[in-house]
């Protein structure tokens, strides 16, 4: 019976099982049909859409840099180009601890706190996934060393990329200006995404006016990259295109030369062809060294250049606006003879003061004991205060205004670079817009003589003394000579003439002798300095001096007891041949003191390098070529 | 032909026989394990030595599989007990002097190698509770609940102190699928289940915010798509981007670029479905399925309780692996760890495995003999 009992127990235990286990396997059976459900949902409902996300995983397009159009002047010299730097970048989503990496990364090459200033700066102001550049300029024995220990160092990468690099640095810094790395202000200014795969963009000067022209097209490669982001293979490539080369207007030996005449001091020469706008040469001084803007400056080195008192990133060519003193003369003189205020023969005696009807005030001339008689010719060429301040008390503001206008004074010359700015050119109406003043006749005195409220950039002096040359006929100054793409011919930019100022021609005349007679006759204010010296052409030209800060009616002027910041600025502005003028220039020498001690004989160098030393003579034509 | 005892058979059968080894389950699994080789060899990006390791573990596993099989159900029976004392030792010796390998605490180091205590609780937990039923008679009553509940939970609590979520899971599915083997009363399960859910509520109220929060994202990865959510999202973009067809073998760009991560150990399944496709994927729920099946029907003939319990829960646990890697894999269930059995690059779960399988092995060449 137990036996039996056992049996039955065993039988019944077996049968419980065999339940038991059916009803596991269905339960299994309906588990894997719900995975399998789930499987298909994945891999047949939903494949497409895990497709895409799969190759978005797996594929990158990635922009290719196009090659930066070179830079070079009227020559053929480079002052703008490009050679490859090898570099350390960083892609900080690939390298994990930033502090850490660098600390290894001590151990391949040497990091200034500059290079991890600049770094750090760099990963705050980068686009995702960007790489970040650590150290450029690396030897070949680092690029190699870090080349083999590259596992060790996630998402540091050594890139070989093209860098701008400018052959004659300082001297061409303001002509020229600098490519810089992009930060966010720049990208607003242009499409982003033609910029993906570019570093750098023009900040100043052409580099930045022809920004579009410079950069070209960029490329595109397709690549398979695996979870790190390294390249595992190209698929496809469309290749940039290139960036025009720009062949600019400056002459390199002017440039040069009108660089080392203003030996050391801070100052600006412009040199206009009056006969077609080109700009042959653009000084401003002190330069900076444009490459040091490339490869990212450091915050320091940034703010000893910005707090420099000598202002060296300040384009004093372009922005810099300075009372044009008495190089406007010959304007207001061809003024009066246009509106037929006076003539040119009319002779006043000029004493050392000028006093309006029933006023006290005693508007004094430069030179105390006067001038004598003059009549204008020798009026423009001594530089009498006083017998312009008879002009224009004569004339009045109304009758002058028009015709500095049409030189350019207050106005932009639109030459094709950056940061120019307008000047001032003092009215009844600019005066009650911005003073809410009525116009004082005293201030026409002032305003005749260049000082007072009106301003003149270095280029306009330059712009007006060219119009002067070719009597009225007003080219567009310019520093883009041609431009080639690769594809067929340069293309060369035409001269672009503007509203003429149109003048009697004999009054031009009057105005030519006396410039003339400035620089060439015993009386001049240039003879001494220059005219004295007998050059081999003959130079028209204008003394100016600018006054930083003004006189009291009763006070002298006394050179040596004023701190050199508060001396005058020196001007001149003058064209050669005078016959037959090929060149126009004005020089500024800040707190030079007299124009035509110090500006006339700079000046004098500039039109010797350009006239005498063949400078600018070697390619004439286009056809040419 | 040879004859043994006036019976024909061919030479493989004689072989077998001697061996004690079940020829059904052995060709199943021959093939799951050259599938794992072929499918490991892709998500190692082609690593002989990974493969040649692996190999190895599998030759190691084989021989303890062979081993087992010649142990007698009996022997196997009487060393219970003494098995289940050892390991929850081992495991309470982990938690003084174990190592510490990635931000867990599971391995014990023998000076020549390291070995998981837990992963003997995988066989030793069934095997206690097969044991403890097999002494009683009929269905398990309320008593023999609570004797069996203490056996599991013990070291079910040790291993999670680890922790080792996945492990005390599995080890914890092995011995209450004895208990359900074993003909529970349905009235326990409702009221197992009852219990649980009550506890849910009581659970969550008594967490912290931080605990809560991780206890979401475990249920939600997507909610956190560069940490934990991470795997989860490549292992779905590998298996769904494998379509009907699958990418080809080692043609799979999700583990071949390295974006989906554990490709060679948990996310092993994502690697194989991307690269076979869903019909590879059908065909091998299948083969699992037919593992599992010829398992239960060997613990099914078997002679005594203790074999049926055991081969059963044996069978069982090895489909909850599976169900469980898939599902985790597939984003259905949480990632707990859990390898993809025979397949997923590893020695310690591979050897267990194969020790399990032989004692199903044992189960079914006893059940011959004693037909015989």
């Amino acid at each position: 019976m137990a036996e039996r009992d056992a049996y039955g127990e065993e039988q019944q235990d077996r049968e419980r099982f065999a339940v038991r286990i059916l009803l596991a396997l269905v339960i299994l059976a309906v588990i894997l049909l719900a995975l399998g459900w789930r499987l298909s949902g994945l891999q047949v409902g939903a494949h497409t859409h895990f497709t895409t996300l799969s190759e978005n995983n797996r594929l990158r397009v990635e922009p290719i840099a196009p090659t930066r159009g070179v830079i070079r002047d009227r020559n053929g010299v480079l002052l703008a180009g490009n050679r490859a730097s090898y570099q350390l970048e960083v892609t900080v989503e690939q390298a994990g601890n930033l502090d850490s990496l660098l600390a290894r990364l001590r151990g391949y090459v040497e990091l200034s706190e500059a290079d991890v200033e600049r770094f750090q700066r760099g990963v705050r102001q980068r686009r995702p996934f960007q790489p970040v550049l650590l150290k450029a300029g690396l030897d070949d024995e680092t690029v190699a060393r870090i080349a083999v220990s590259r596992h060790e160092l996630p998402g540091v990468e050594i890139e070989a990329r093209p860098l701008r690099f400018y052959p004659l640095g300082s001297e061409f810094s303001h002509a020229v200006g600098y490519v810089g790395r992009i930060n966010r202000q720049d990208l607003q200014r242009v499409d982003g995404r033609a910029y993906a795969g570019t570093s750098h963009i023009g900040k100043s000067g052409v580099e930045r006016y022809y920004e579009d022209l410079l950069h070209g097209q960029p490329g595109y490669r397709q690549v398979e990259v695996n979870a790190q982001g390294r390249v595992i293979r190209e698929l496809s490539v469309t290749p940039p295109q290139p960036g025009t080369d720009l062949t600019l207007t400056l002459d390199v030996n002017l440039q040069q030369a009108a660089y080392r005449a203003l030996d050391g001091r801070d100052g600006a020469i412009v040199a206009v062809d009056p006969n077609n706008g080109e700009v042959l040469a653009l000084v401003s001084a002190p330069g900076f060294d444009p490459e040091s803007f490339v490869h990212g400056i450091s915050q320091a080195d940034f703010a000893a250049v910005r707090d420099d008192h000598r202002r060296p990133l300040f384009n004093r060519a372009l922005s810099g606006q300075y009372p044009p003193g008495s190089t406007i003369k010959p304007m207001v003189g061809l003024a009066a003879l246009d509106e037929e205020v006076t003539t040119a023969e009319r002779e006043m005696f000029a004493r050392g003061y000028f006093q309006l009807p029933g006023h006290e005030r005693r508007y004094r001339d430069w030179r105390r004991e006067g001038h004598g008689r003059v009549d204008m010719s020798r009026a423009i060429a001594v530089s009498s205060d006083v017998y312009f301040y008879d002009l224009a008390h004569t004339m009045g503001i109304d009758r002058m205004v028009p015709i500095l206008g049409a030189f350019g004074i207050g106005q932009r010359t639109g030459i094709d670079s950056t940061g120019e700015r307008s000047g001032i050119l003092p009215s009844r109406n600019w005066k009650r817009a911005t003073h809410d003043q009525v116009w004082f006749p005293g201030e026409t005195l002032i305003t005749a003589i260049g000082q007072g409220y009106m301003l003149s950039t270095p280029l306009q002096m330059a712009d007006f003394t060219a119009a002067l040359a070719a009597r009225g006929e007003r080219y567009q100054p310019h520093l883009l000579r041609s431009m080639d793409n690769g594809v067929g011919e340069p293309e060369y930019r035409l001269p672009t003439l503007r509203d003429p100022v149109t003048v009697d021609a004999k009054h031009w005349d009057a105005i030519h002798g006396s410039l003339v007679e400035a620089v060439n006759a015993r009386h001049g204010t240039a003879w001494g300095s220059v005219g004295s010296t007998r050059p081999e052409y003959t130079i028209a030209g204008k003394t100016g001096t600018s006054q930083v800060f003004s006189l009291g009616e009763d006070e002298e002027y006394d050179e040596d007891e004023l701190a050199r910041r508060l001396w005058d600025h020196a001007l001149f502005v003058g064209y050669a041949p005078a016959e037959d003028p090929r060149i126009a220039v004005a020089v500024l020498v800040e707190h030079g003191g007299s124009g035509g001690r110090v500006a006339a004989p700079v000046a004098r160098e500039v039109l010797d390098a350009y006239l005498l030393e063949g400078a600018g003579m070697t390619i004439d034509a286009p056809e040419d070529e | 032909m040879i004859s043994v005892t006036g019976r024909e058979m061919s030479v493989s059968q004689w072989v077998l026989r001697s061996l004690r080894l079940d020829s059904v389950l052995l060709v199943l699994l021959s093939i799951l394990l050259l599938l794992g080789l072929a499918v490991l060899f892709s998500a190692t990006g082609e690593s002989v030595v990974a493969l040649e390791r692996q190999v190895m573990r599998i030759g190691l596993g084989v021989a303890a599989m062979l081993l087992v099989a010649q142990v007698s159900m009996h022997a196997l029976r009487a060393f219970s007990p003494w098995l289940f004392v050892a390991g929850v030792l081992l495991l309470l010796a982990v938690m003084w002097v174990g190592d510490v390998g990635k931000g867990a605490q599971r391995w014990l180091d023998l000076g020549f190698m390291r070995f998981q205590p837990s992963e003997i609780m995988k066989l030793a937990v069934p095997m206690m509770v097969a044991w403890y039923l097999s002494q009683r008679n009929g269905r398990p009553r309320f008593q023999d609940l609570v004797v069996t509940a203490a056996l599991i939970l013990a070291p079910v609590y040790l291993i999670m102190q680890q922790p080792d979520l996945g492990t005390s899971m599995l080890v914890g599915a092995a011995g209450f699928l004895v208990i359900f083997l074993a003909g529970l009363g349905w009235r326990w399960f409702v009221g197992l289940g009852v219990t649980a859910a009550a506890a849910i509520p009581i659970l969550w109220s008594q967490m912290l915010d931080y605990q809560r929060q991780r206890v979401l994202t475990l249920f939600n990865p997507e909610s956190d798509p560069l940490g934990a959510g991470y795997h989860i999202i490549q292992s779905k973009i590998a298996i769904g981007s494998g379509g009907l067809y699958g990418k080809g073998w080692l043609n799979g760009t999700q583990s071949q670029l390295e974006f989906l991560p554990e490709r060679s150990t948990d996310f092993i399944f994502a690697v194989y479905a991307e690269e076979f496709g869903f019909i590879g994927v059908a065909l091998l729920l299948l083969l699992y399925f037919a593992i599992v099946a010829r398992g239960l029907w060997i613990a099914a003939l078997a002679q005594d309780r203790y074999a049926r319990l055991l081969g059963g829960s044996i069978s069982l646990t090895f489909a909850v692996y599976m169900v469980v890697n898939i599902g985790m894999v597939t984003g259905l269930l949480p990632v707990v760890g859990v390898p993809l059995p025979l397949v997923s690059y590893g020695g310690t779960s591979l050897v267990t495995l194969m020790v399990a399988f032989g004692i199903l092995m044992s189960i079914a060449s006893q059940k011959r003999l004693v037909n015989r």
